[in-house]
C-alpha cells in the first residue's frame, strides 16, 4: 500500500471516530442497552416517536393595543375636560378589527391648537388627524403598533415558558411559529394529557384589587335598579361568587371602582396556603411600589370594602379594618389544593399581555409512538438488508465497497444528527431509509459506467478513474437538485416533515463524502493488489 | 450479474404510445380532483378533529355510530384503523364541528361518550397521565414512604404508564397485568382511584380552520418554489430548455401523483406533501443522468442528428436508472409494507411516484427536448435560417 493510501485511509478512520463519538458521545457502557441510552441522549426523538402535546396558539395582540388605547382615550378625555374644551363624544369605533382608532367628534374649533398639543405632549405614540364636521381620529403610530403586537407575543411566550417550566415538563420548546402571524408554538414531550397545561397556559391571570361600592346583587338588574337606573360614571358591576352560604355555582353581582388600585404587576410574590377553617387559598404579597399604593388606599378607607378580582371576577370581598400594606389572600369559593397551587404559580408567573386562543391540537400517546418506532426501525432494517444483498449480489466484488460506503453513510448521517442535536421523526426514519435508496444511486452511477469502460476496452486502472470522473458531474447535480427540494421542505416545514429534511439532507452530504471518496479508495487499493491485467470483480 | 448489456431500443419511436400513457392517467387524475373525490385533503389541510381510538375488544361500529349520533355527533366518520387484530378506530369530525373558540370540544365529547358506565369519582387508567396517578398515589401513600415518596411514587407511576403502554399495547384489561413490574401494594392501592375502561385515546389531531388554510397555502408555496429551483439551477447547469423540460417532466410527475390519491380518494397530509417534494427531487436525479449523458454525447457525436443522440443516450444509462429506481423502490416499499399505519399515505407517495418519475425521465424529458428541436429546425427553415442540429445543448 503505497503511502498516498494511507493517508486517505487515517483520514477515513479519523472522520469514523469523530462521527461515531457523535452518535454515541462517550458511552458509560458498551453493553447494547448503554449504547441505545447513549444515542437516544444525543439524538433526539421527535414527538411523534416519544409522544406528547404540539399546540399551536395565537395571542390576540389586538387585546394589548386595545388596553393602551383605552388608556390614551382616558388620558384623553382627562386633559380635554382639565383645559376646558367642549366635545361631543369619545369612543373607540371598531376595538375588534382597529384597536388603536379612538375617534373624537365635535371639537369645537378653538380647541385644536391645544388638541394638537395634548397629543404630541401626552400621547406621543399616536397619530392625529382631522376628518370633516370636527372630527378628530386618534391612531396609533404604525410603528409603535408593530412594536406593541410583536411585544405582546414576545411577553406571552416569556410567560408561558414561566408556567411550563414550573409545571416540570421536560425540554419543552415554545417559540414563535414562523408560519402565521403571532402565533406561538408549544411542545411538550411526554405530555399526553394536555388539558391541565392548556388550562394553565390559557389563564390571563389578570389580579385587580378594587373598592367594593355595593352588592352583592342577586342579579345585574337587581343592582341597577337599586342606583336607580344609573351606574355611577366611575364604578361597574361585576360577577363574583355567591354570597356566603349560597348553593355552590350562584353568582352574585358586585358594583366596584373602576379604578384599581393594585394591578397584576404590583405582585411580588403568591403562594398556595391555608385559611383559619384549613380552606385552601392563595396568599400573595405586594411590591415595594405596589405596596405603598395599597397602603394608601386602604388607609383612605377604612371601614370600607375592597375586593380582590381576578379575570374580571370578584373572589372575595372584605372589611378594611385597618391600613394594610402588602398581603393578602384569595380564597375564591370552594378552592382545591390542586387549584390553589396551580393559580398561585400563575400569578408567580405574571399576567399574559393579551389573550391566548388555540388553533391546533395534536396529540400522539406513548403507546403509539412506541409502535411507530418499531415499525420504523424494522422497516428501515428491511429495507437496508434488501439493498445490501442486492449490490453484494449484482457487482460481486464492488457490491462490498458499495456496502462498506453505505454503512459509513449511515454512521456519518447519525453522526451529524448527534453534533447538530437534530430531532429523529417517523418521517426522519424514512428519510433514512430513503437516504440509503438515493445513496446507492451514485454507487450505480459510477460502477455502471465502469463497466461501460471495462466493455469499451479500457483497463480496469483507466476504467476505474474515467468511471468516476464522468460520474462525478451528474452526482453533483442530483445532489444539489435533491438537497433543494429538502432545503425548501425544512423551510416549510414543521415537526415531523422538518425531521425528515433534515436526516435527508445530512444523508445526501454523507453521500457525496462516502460513495465517491470512500469507494475511490477502495478500488484504488484492489488495484495496487492487482496483477496487471488481472479482472475487476465488478 | 448484468440485466441489460448494451440495450439498444427506440424510445423516441415509442413517444406516442407514452404520450397516450401519460395523458389517460393525468386526465383521468384531473377528472376525479374536478369531479368525483376532488383532492382529498387530509386533516392538516382541511381542519378537523381526529381521534385514533384503541378498544381491548373487537369495536362494534354500529354501536360507536349510534353512541356518536346520540352524543350530538352526526357527522363523525367512524372507520376502522390498521390492521384488524389491533382493535383501532378512527373517529373523524370535520372542520364544522371544529371551532377555535372551543378547540378540543369535539375530542372532549367523542371522549366523554364512549367513557360509558364509569363508576363515580374513580379516573380511567387507560386514559389516565403519569402525573395523575402519581398524585393518586401520593394521596394514598400505600408504601407508606416518608420524606423521598415523590421521586419514588414518580417511578411507580412511569412503571404503571410503561407497563400499559409499551408491554400491553396501550389498554390494559385488568389490574393484574400490571404485577411484576409494578408493587403489588401500589396495584392494590389503585384500585380505590381507577377502574379500566374498554379503550384508550392513542393519537389526538385537531386543526383549526385558520390552521388548515395557513397550511394548504404554505404546501402550495412550498411545491412551486420547488419547481421554480429546479427551474434556475438546471437552466444555469444545462440550458434554459433543459429546466422547462424537467419542470414539465415533475410537473407531470406530482399531477399523475396527486390524481392517484384522487382517485383512490386517500388522504393528502402534510407528509404525504413532504414525499412529493422529495419526488421533485428525486424524479429530477433521473431525469438529469439522461441530460448529462446527452450533453456528454453531443461533443462525442457531431454526426448524428439529435433524435438519435438522446435514444443512444437513454439506452446507455438505462441500466443505471432501472437499478437505482429499483433499489429506492425496494427500501420505499420496505417502508410501505413494514412502515405501520402512520406512514402509509407518505410511503403510498414514494411507490407511486418512484415508479412514474423513473417513467417520465425516459419517456417525457428527453422527448420534449428533441420536440423542442425539431420546432427550431421547422421555425429555422420558415424564416430561411440554418438551423445546426445539435445547436440544442452544448454548452
Amino acid at each position: 500500500m503505497n503511502k498516498n493510501l494511507l493517508w486517505k485511509l487515517a483520514l477515513i478512520a479519523g472522520i469514523l471516530l469523530v462521527f461515531l463519538f457523535g452518535i454515541f458521545g462517550i458511552p458509560q457502557s458498551f453493553s447494547g442497552q448503554g449504547l441505545l441510552s447513549a444515542m437516544t441522549s444525543r439524538i433526539h426523538l421527535g414527538l411523534d416517536l416519544k409522544g406528547g402535546t404540539h399546540l399551536i396558539l395565537q395571542v390576540q395582540v389586538n387585546d394589548a393595543v386595545n388596553i393602551d388605547s383605552d388608556n390614551a382615550m382616558e388620558t384623553l378625555k382627562e386633559q380635554l375636560n382639565s383645559r376646558k374644551i367642549a366635545f361631543a363624544d369619545i369612543t373607540k369605533p371598531d376595538p375588534q378589527n382597529a384597536p388603536d382608532k379612538v375617534v373624537l367628534k365635535g371639537v369645537s374649533p378653538d380647541g385644536r391648537k391645544d388638541l394638537l398639543d395634548i397629543v404630541s405632549e401626552r400621547l406621543p405614540e399616536y397619530n392625529l388627524s382631522s376628518g370633516a364636521d370636527n372630527t378628530w381620529v386618534l391612531t396609533m403610530k404604525p410603528q409603535m403598533l408593530a412594536d406593541m403586537k410583536n411585544k405582546a407575543v414576545t411577553q406571552a411566550i416569556e410567560t408561558i415558558r414561566n408556567r411550563i417550566d414550573s409545571l416540570g415538563v421536560s425540554e419543552p420548546t415554545i417559540q414563535e411559529h414562523g408560519l402565521g402571524q403571532y402565533q406561538i408554538l408549544v411542545q411538550l414531550p411526554g405530555v399526553d394529557d394536555p388539558g391541565r397545561v392548556k388550562d394553565i397556559m390559557q389563564s390571563t391571570a389578570m389580579l385587580e384589587i378594587k373598592q367594593v361600592l355595593g352588592g352583592p346583587y342577586p342579579s345585574e338588574q337587581a343592582a341597577l335598579q337599586e342606583k336607580g337606573g344609573v351606574l355611577p360614571a366611575d364604578a361597574i358591576l361585576m360577577p363574583g361568587h355567591g354570597a356566603p352560604g349560597a348553593a355552590a355555582g350562584e353568582q352574585s353581582w358586585y358594583l366596584v371602582s373602576r379604578i384599581s388600585a393594585v394591578r397584576g404587576k404590583d405582585l411580588r410574590d403568591a403562594q398556595p396556603s391555608t385559611d383559619q377553617n384549613g380552606q385552601p387559598n392563595v396568599r400573595f404579597q405586594l411590591t415595594g411600589e405596589g405596596g405603598q399604593r395599597f397602603y394608601s388606599f386602604t388607609s383612605a378607607h377604612v371601614g370600607e370594602s375592597l375586593g380582590v378580582v381576578l379575570d374580571g371576577k370578584v373572589q372575595e370581598v372584605a372589611n378594611i379594618k385597618e391600613a394594610i400594606r402588602d398581603t393578602g389572600e384569595i380564597s375564591g369559593g370552594s378552592m382545591n389544593q390542586q387549584q390553589a397551587k396551580d393559580l398561585s404559580m400563575i400569578l408567580r408567573s405574571g399576567a399574559l399581555p393579551a389573550g391566548i386562543k388555540y388553533l391546533e391540537e395534536r396529540t400522539v400517546g406513548p403507546s403509539l409512538g412506541t409502535d411507530s418506532i418499531r415499525h420504523g426501525v424494522n422497516a428501515a432494517i428491511i429495507g437496508m438488508l434488501a439493498v445490501l444483498i442486492f449490490m453484494l449480489v449484482y457487482y460481486r466484488g464492488a457490491g462490498i465497497n458499495a456496502d462498506i460506503a453505505l454503512i459509513l453513510n449511515l454512521i456519518i448521517l447519525l453522526g451529524f444528527m448527534g453534533f447538530f442535536e437534530a430531532v429523529l421523526t417517523l418521517p426522519g426514519i424514512a428519510g433514512v431509509i430513503l437516504t440509503v435508496g438515493m445513496g446507492v444511486d451514485s454507487n450505480v452511477l459510477i460502477f455502471e459506467r465502469i463497466r461501460e469502460e471495462l466493455r469499451n476496452g479500457k483497463t480496469p486502472p483507466s476504467a476505474v478513474d474515467q468511471g468516476f470522473s464522468h460520474a462525478w458531474i451528474t452526482i453533483v447535480d442530483t445532489h444539489v437538485t435533491t438537497i433543494v427540494s429538502a432545503a425548501i421542505l425544512f423551510i416549510f416545514g414543521t415537526g415531523p416533515v422538518r425531521g425528515f429534511a433534515t436526516t435527508l439532507t445530512f444523508g445526501l452530504l454523507a453521500n457525496l463524502f462516502t460513495a465517491v471518496f470512500v469507494s475511490r479508495l477502495i478500488f484504488d487499493w484492489i488495484l495496487t493488489r492487482k496483477q496487471r491485467g488481472e479482472a475487476l470483480s465488478i | 450479474m448484468e440485466f441489460f448489456r448494451n440495450p439498444n431500443i427506440d424510445f423516441l419511436g415509442k413517444k406516442w404510445y407514452f404520450l397516450a400513457f401519460s395523458l389517460v392517467f393525468s386526465v383521468a387524475g384531473i377528472f376525479s380532483m374536478l369531479f368525483w373525490h376532488h383532492i382529498p385533503y387530509g386533516v392538516d389541510f382541511r381542519g378537523g378533529t381526529l381521534v385514533y381510538v384503541k378498544f381491548s375488544h373487537t369495536p362494534d361500529d354500529n354501536a360507536l355510530r349510534a353512541a356518536m349520533d346520540h352524543a350530538g355527533l352526526r357527522n363523525a366518520k367512524i372507520q376502522r384503523y390498521g390492521a384488524a387484530p389491533d382493535n383501532e378506530v378512527l373517529i373523524d369530525l370535520d372542520v364544522q364541528e371544529t371551532s377555535e373558540q372551543a378547540l378540543d370540544k369535539g375530542k372532549t365529547q367523542i371522549i366523554n361518550t364512549l367513557e360509558t358506565n364509569a363508576p363515580a369519582g374513580k379516573l380511567d387508567l387507560n386514559n389516565a397521565s403519569s402525573l395523575a396517578i402519581k398524585n393518586h398515589l401520593l394521596d394514598k401513600d400505600p408504601l407508606h414512604l416518608g420524606s423521598d415518596a415523590d421521586q419514588k411514587y414518580s417511578q411507580q407511576a412511569q412503571a404503571i404508564v410503561d407497563t400499559r403502554d409499551k408491554a400491553q399495547g396501550g389498554v390494559l384489561g385488568s389490574f393484574d397485568q400490571l404485577k411484576g413490574p409494578v408493587d403489588p401494594a401500589v396495584v392494590a392501592s389503585l384500585q380505590d382511584g381507577f377502574y379500566l375502561s374498554d379503550f384508550a385515546v392513542r393519537n389526538v389531531e385537531i386543526v383549526g380552520p385558520q390552521v388548515g388554510a395557513q397550511l394548504r397555502k404554505q404546501a402550495l408555496l412550498a411545491t412551486v418554489y420547488s419547481l421554480a429551483g429546479m427551474l434556475i439551477y438546471l437552466g444555469f447547469r444545462f440550458e434554459w430548455i433543459y429546466g422547462v423540460a424537467a419542470v414539465v417532466t415533475v410537473f407531470h410527475d406530482t399531477l399523475i401523483t396527486v390524481g392517484f390519491f384522487s382517485l383512490t380518494n386517500t388522504d393528502i397530509s402534510l407528509t404525504v406533501i413532504a414525499a412529493i417534494l422529495t419526488l421533485i427531487g428525486y424524479s429530477n436525479n433521473d431525469t438529469i443522468v439522461v441530460f448529462d449523458r446527452i450533453r456528454e454525447n453531443i461533443k462525442l457525436m457531431r454526426r448524428e442528428n439529435l433524435s438519435e443522440i438522446v435514444n443512444r443516450s437513454i439506452n446507455q444509462t438505462l441500466s443505471r436508472t432501472i437499478l437505482t429506481a429499483g433499489l429506492t423502490f425496494l427500501t420505499v416499499l420496505a417502508l410501505f409494507l413494514f412502515g405501520g399505519e402512520v406512514l402509509h399515505g407518505f410511503s403510498l407517495a414514494l411507490v407511486i411516484g418512484i415508479l412514474i418519475g423513473t417513467y417520465s425521465s425516459i419517456a417525457i424529458a428527453a422527448p420534449i427536448l428533441v420536440a423542442y428541436q425539431d420546432w427550431r429546425i421547422e421555425k429555422g427553415k420558415a424564416s430561411g435560417r440554418n438551423a445546426r442540429p445539435g445547436q440544442v445543448v452544448a454548452r
